[in-house]
């Protein structure tokens, strides 16, 4: 068996990024788009952590903390939108979210 | 560079603490984180999407356990799976899931969405292709032990001293502190 390298882990990550892509631009439900969007974060983290053992040092490591930190507060953040917007819409669809557009 | 970082540099490779069965447990890990990622964007019930992102989260954890992150990979499961999945599973019961498990679950232009990751997947995989020299066919061995050891050097710096990244540690708690009052402050009722 071939043994397991960085080029495994970074097609990996790469297949979990285009899935959270495609959620993003295709989905209508904006819990799922961001949920969607902690799948990309949680791409780039394994491309991080996997060059950070490629490399032999842990700043990789240290930035996937630090991203695991942002994907927090984006959460939290665009989750609050979200209540504030179905209160006021009474709905979650993407394409019916249009109070910005003139 | 501190010495912390010099000595994971120096780091050899101990057979005591290898991993078994590395690609089993690789392919089967990724096959899961893979999976659940599909079902995240594929399932008609929100709550459903929720479950199916968790196993992805935990396999790759799963994946930082195998590339000697055992930090990395508790912080995963306690933040994400714990903390941000609650957070998501709570706002799906706020938002009313009846009506939304009715509708069209993709975009009208849902085809142009597709077809624009399948290009950044050609992207990748051409990237990938032509730039295989760059990426060394042996992986490092770090020190397992010492890991978590030498993150908070980095983090938090060591008798006294500000380590590499402190400064960016203590600007970290602060965008948490925005985002926590900026989530209270959008989710009050009157403002």
């Amino acid at each position: 068996m071939v043994p397991i390298t960085t080029i495994h882990y970074l097609v990996v990550a790469a297949a979990l990024f285009v899935l959270g892509v495609i959620g993003v631009l295709t989905r209508r439900n904006v819990v799922i788009v961001l949920m969607s969007i902690e799948l990309i974060l949680n791409a780039v983290n394994l491309n991080l952590v996997a060059f950070s053992r490629m490399w032999g040092n842990l700043h990789g490591q240290v930035f996937s903390i630090f991203i695991t930190v942002d994907a927090a507060a984006e959460a939290a953040a665009g989750l609050g939108i979200l209540i504030a917007f179905f209160r006021n819409k009474e709905t979650i669809n993407v394409d019916e979210i249009d109070l910005l557009k003139w | 560079m501190n010495p912390g970082v010099n000595s994971a540099l120096n780091a050899t490779i101990n057979p005591g603490m290898a991993p078994v069965a590395t690609p089993f447990f690789f392919y089967l890990l990724a096959g899961l984180a893979i999976a659940g990622g599909a079902f995240v964007i594929t399932r008609r019930n929100s709550v459903h999407s929720a479950l199916a992102l968790i196993v992805t989260l935990l396999s790759v954890a799963g994946l930082y356990l195998m590339l000697y992150a055992p930090f990395v990979a508790a912080t995963q499961i306690i933040v994400y799976a714990g903390g941000i999945m609650v957070l998501f599973l709570f706002v799906i019961m706020l938002v009313n899931i009846e009506r939304a498990s009715k509708e069209r679950r993709f975009n009208r232009i849902w085809p142009a969405g597709v077809a624009a990751a399948g290009a950044l997947m050609a992207l990748f995989v051409f990237a990938f292709v032509k730039g295989k020299a760059l990426f060394p066919d042996r992986l490092m061995t770090l020190p397992e032990s010492s890991n978590t050891q030498e993150i908070a050097t980095m983090l938090y710096g060591e008798r006294g001293s500000m380590g590499q990244y402190t400064f960016a540690f203590e600007i970290a708690s602060l965008l948490l502190l925005v985002a926590i009052l900026g989530a209270v402050i959008m989710t009050k009722k009157k403002m």
